[in-house]
């Protein structure tokens, strides 16, 4: 009796179930026409908003890069059905072959099957698009993705800006599944740097489709979807009408220009140069033009006021200044003379003997040797490279020999020479200040960054700090975007020691070595360098700031191998200035047309790097 | 003595028939996951029902193999096919190959197989041979419940080292055999409560569900005779269940991580995924919700034409039901389904063997919970657990092992009238 009870409980069990069931069924089948629809075939399809990128505009809310659209020619492949190939591949423009390669090479991404879609084309030109559209009805299975690509409104900043691209398999594997393969993301530059603020973040929309893709309509009135948020828009430091004429002002040379307003560390301007057109770096030849770019000698792409490295020649006599009266070796009273040099550093003729001031205004080597002397001699270090790490500590509180922390991608760290990068060449305590004396003044192992230079420049202007320089001022219209970049890093330099040197540099450009640079009305102190190196002649250095007493733009310019720093680098420089301060500069013809005449590379750059 | 051949007449005419019903529909269904156009031929054997077809084909040969074996084999054979299967799974552990996340399966000369699905009708002819020996008895004997539960509980623990939820779940059913062999129908309660309970945990608040049992319990003993034993068992069974209650909110709220939440939270309702687990379950109702009552017809399903539904020829194969038979093909597939779990319980109950019997109550109680977990499942009722719908689905060891499993028992059966004739 009890067994029959216990079949007839599974039997009830089992009934109860496929009653449940059931009425599970006559719900979802009948009562709930949610699912139904319609008569229709309808097929449920996820498809992706790509919100818009954000623009980026310059400080002074010039549009810099916009959005322009582009026609992907998609493809679900199982839904093509009755492809006439020929009519297909005359709209295209393209023969059978590419037509079976295409295919071919689409069934091999990762990914793919036949009832997702897949990109057939990428950025099919409008002409194509609209030739397409037309016909879109007889190849079924065919369908146009709009997206958006860059455009950029100028020729200029480059480097800045940077550019967009595919993504690869690690950043798609990097953002754990956001991505998606053909995704644009940005490689270098504010592109790349900002691109969490720039991208925004997608959105996804469920419709359903009827079996020809046509839609029919919202899945369940929307209630998955999500929307795409759009990229914020990014205002710049960058100051264009400087950026531009720097770049005009480079042209047919090599080398960098970086201005920095020194009480926001704001970059007003970044030059590099050789540059290049952005505009090459958008559409469906990106990859072509990319690897023009990449096999041009003249290394267009290299960022230069970010990752190379220079010897700073004498513009680093000033830092020697002002280590040396820190660490009381120096004072402006010192007095050393001058023969011609010191050992075998030679230096030009002036007057002899001179005390700091003047000795910076000649930029007299044979004083700043000794100085150098004087304080890695300095007899109150045990040792020769006690003395030289306070020495140092100093320099590298300027921002120098490390990357700063600049928000723009690709920074190099320069090199400034470590006490035991000595020990290992000499031997521990078997080197003094005789062995490394040409590091007084700027040349030997030293190598600092255009931007670290303008660094420095900017913590002389400010009279013994820096803010860490960068590029967006703005994000989404909200000032002061990134709290790091309020930060006074103040060197271990006495404020007091500051103004016997700025006055050494006034002198510089009112009656010293870049007397050239001078402009009527604005006080500017200065220092020009003429920095040797190995490969060929000298560059052309030049770093100042003005106005001396409220420094509003700081400046460090570097001409690759062209010679003294009055040549090229101040006059450049002091046109910057100009311009910055005054909005204007034209003021002085012969100076800017000189500049503009140097064909320093020797090859016509116009059709390469400009339009305008 | 000659081994005794069943005669034509002693077989179950019903469940043969409807076997046959069953995986002449499934290979239909099977076929209409996959079809295409442009390539029609049920013959092909690159596609998923080519290979079905000749899956049926060996599943059928072996099916009547068995139907000619001496019954006594089955019975004295019980443990080595345990142990073979045990030792499959074992091999898997070392010689695996993985597909899709769960390395349960072995290769064999490019055949791919799942030890897992053996190992069902391995553990029932184990268990009905362990309790049918001489002098067992699961009702009463401590020892003999502890060995049954490990005949059990060792495939289980094997299973889940591979990765394999679904399978392992699937020897829960051997619940209900326990049941019919002495198991007292209140655990089978307890456990149907505490599942209620757990779930109803995860949906309100812990706090809300002990003042509900405390309001339960003091209605329960105003209503009944109270003696002193009762209040304290209604107390006692009060306080486990707060404390059970409380400590699975706590897991779920501390110990999950957070997909696992997410996962759980959808099925219950909670939240709606429709990328991730979701995503098939919404698909799967699409697909069957779009059927209607009449259905679309062979061949016009649109979910399985274009794929929407993943996995459709495998777990999901009643989408494909569902969406081109519409809810009268549904109906008459779960009537016929029950038809058929009924008949086997007959067939279980009239066996005057005890091994019979209880072989005869783990198919009936494997095949009824993979179709509650299956199709619940492509319903939105039940969780996404990956097992086969038995029949139906594609998969060559699924459809293999479930033949076995069924002419085991048809054959066992088969023999009834033997041995009456034997005792005339």
């Amino acid at each position: 009796m009890d067994k029959k009870k216990k079949q007839k409980t599974l039997l009830i069990i089992f009934i109860s179930v496929a009653f449940i069931y059931l009425c599970r069924l006559f719900y979802l089948q009948i009562v709930d026409d949610s699912y139904f629809l319609s008569a229709q075939n309808n097929v449920l399809q996820e498809q992706t908003i790509y919100p818009a990128r954000g623009l980026i505009y310059d400080r002074n809310g010039e549009l810099l890069v916009y959005n322009d659209a582009i026609y992907d020619l998609s493809v679900m492949p199982e839904q093509i059905k009755n492809l006439d190939t020929l009519a297909f591949c005359e709209v295209l423009g393209i023969t059978k072959d590419d037509f079976i390669k295409k295919f071919d090479k689409m069934k091999k991404q990762k990914g793919y099957a036949p009832w997702k879609p897949a990109v057939f084309e990428r950025q099919i030109t409008i002409p194509t698009y609209a030739a397409f559209q037309e016909k879109l009805y007889d190849f079924q299975g065919f369908f146009v993705e709009v997206r958006t690509d860059r455009k950029y409104q100028h020729n200029n900043a480059a480097h800045v800006m940077g550019y967009i691209g595919e993504v690869t398999d690690r950043d798609i594997e990097k953002s754990e599944g956001y991505y998606r393969m053909g995704d644009f993301i940005g490689i270098s530059g504010v592109e790349r740097t900002y691109e969490k603020e720039l991208g925004g973040k997608k959105g996804t929309r469920y419709v359903l489709v009827d079996s020809k893709s046509r839609s029919q309509g919202r899945y369940k009135n929307g209630e998955f979807d999500t929307a795409a948020v759009a990229g914020q828009n990014i205002n710049l430091s960058i100051d264009y009408k400087l950026q531009e004429l720097g770049e005009l002002l480079m042209l047919n040379k090599t080398g960098s220009i970086v201005a920095i307003e020194p009480q926001t560390g704001e970059i007003l301007s970044l030059v590099s140069s050789p540059a290049y057109n952005p505009n090459l770096l958008i559409g469906r030849d990106r990859g072509n033009k990319y690897m023009e770019l990449l096999r041009d000698p003249m290394k267009p792409l290299f960022n230069r006021p970010l990752s190379a490295p220079y010897p700073p020649g004498s513009i680093f006599k000033i830092l020697m200044a002002l280590t040396g009266q820190q660490e009381k070796v120096l004072n402006p009273a010192t007095t050393y003379g001058c023969h011609h040099g010191y050992m075998f550093v030679g230096c030009h003729p002036h007057g002899s003997p001179l005390p700091l001031r003047p000795a910076i205004a000649v930029s007299c080597n044979a004083y700043f040797c000794q100085v150098y002397r004087s304080i890695v001699n300095n007899p109150k270090y045990p040792h020769a490279e006690d003395a030289y790490n306070s020495f140092y500590k100093h320099i590298a509180s300027f921002g120098l020999g490390k990357k700063l922390g600049v928000d723009l991608y690709g920074e190099g760290n320069g090199f400034l020479p470590p006490a035991t990068y000595y020990d290992k060449i000499y031997g521990r305590y078997r080197w003094q200040a005789t062995t490394t004396i040409s590091l007084g003044i700027g040349q030997g192992e030293l190598g600092i960054t255009p931007i670290q230079m303008a660094n420095a420049t900017a913590t002389v202007a400010n009279r013994g700090y820096y803010i860490t320089p960068h590029i967006v001022k703005k994000i989404g219209g909200k000032t002061n975007p990134n709290p790091q970049f309020n930060k006074k890093n103040w060197t271990t330099i006495d404020t007091s020691y500051f103004p016997i040197v700025i006055e050494g540099m006034q002198d510089v450009v009112e009656r010293g070595t870049a007397y050239i640079a001078r402009i009527p009305g604005i006080s500017m102190a200065g220092k020009t360098g003429t920095a040797q190196n190995p490969h060929g002649k000298d560059h052309s250095v030049f770093f100042a700031f003005a106005p001396v007493d409220n420094p509003k733009i700081a400046i460090a310019v570097v001409v690759e191998n062209a010679g003294f720093g009055a040549t090229w680098a101040a006059p450049i420089a002091s046109l910057m200035i100009e311009q910055y301060l005054t909005g204007k500069h034209n003021t002085r013809p012969h100076l800017k047309e000189n500049m503009l005449k140097g064909n320093l590379n020797h090859r016509n750059d116009t059709a390469a790097t400009k339009t305008k | 003595m000659t081994p005794q051949q069943p005669k034509p007449s002693s077989i179950d005419w019903i469940t043969l028939l409807l076997y046959f019903l069953f995986i002449t529909i499934g290979l239909l269904s099977v076929y209409a996951s996959v079809y295409k156009e442009t390539n029609p031929h049920i013959w092909d054997t690159t596609q998923n029902y080519g290979k079905q077809l000749i899956w049926i084909g060996i599943s059928v040969f072996i099916g009547m193999l068995i139907l000619l074996i001496d019954e006594k084999f089955f019975f004295a054979f019980a443990y080595p096919i345990y142990g073979i299967t045990i030792f499959m799974l074992l091999l898997v552990l070392v010689a695996g190959t993985t597909v899709k996340g769960s390395s349960s399966w072995i290769e064999i000369g490019g055949f791919r197989m799942q030890p897992a699905e053996f190992a069902k009708f391995g553990t029932a002819l184990a268990i009905a041979k362990y309790l049918s020996g001489y002098n067992k008895d699961f009702a009463k004997k401590r020892l003999d419940q502890y060995i049954s539960i490990a005949i059990i509980l060792a495939p289980m623990v094997i299973i889940l080292l591979q990765n394999e939820t679904g399978s392992t779940l699937v020897f829960f059913s051997f619940v209900f055999v326990l049941y019919r062999e002495g198991l007292p129908g209140w655990i089978l309660f307890a456990g149907f409560m505490l599942a209620i309970l757990g779930v109803l945990a995860l949906l309100i608040k812990p706090l809300y569900i002990i003042i509900g049992l405390v309001v339960l319990a003091g209605i329960f003993l105003l209503l009944v005779r109270r003696t002193k034993a009762l209040i304290f068992l209604t107390i006692g069974v009060v306080v486990v269940s707060s404390f059970l209650v409380g400590s699975i909110d706590y897991a779920f709220q501390n110990i999950l991580q957070n997909h696992q939440r997410t996962r759980i939270n959808v099925l219950l309702g909670k939240e709606v995924d429709i990328k991730g687990a979701g995503y098939n379950v919404q698909q799967s109702k699409i697909a069957i919700g779009s059927g209607g009552f009449w259905g679309k017809g062979f061949l016009q399903g649109t979910q399985n034409k274009f794929r929407f539904v993943p996995e459709q020829s495998t777990d999901f194969i009643f989408c494909t039901i569902g969406e081109e038979y519409g809810f009268l093909g549904s109906s008459i597939f779960i009537i016929l389904y029950m038809v058929m779990l009924w008949r086997l319980l007959v067939m279980a109950e009239r066996q005057r063997q005890k091994f019979n019997r209880i072989y005869g109550y783990s198919v009936v109680s494997i095949l009824f919970f993979h179709f509650l977990i299956n199709v619940g499942m492509t319903l939105g009722l039940m969780p996404v657990i990956g097992i086969p719908l038995p029949f139906f689905s594609y998969g060559g060891s699924a459809l293999l092992s479930f033949t076995i499993l069924l002419f085991i028992f048809i054959r066992l059966d088969a023999n009834r009238v033997n041995e009456l004739k034997n005792f005339d």
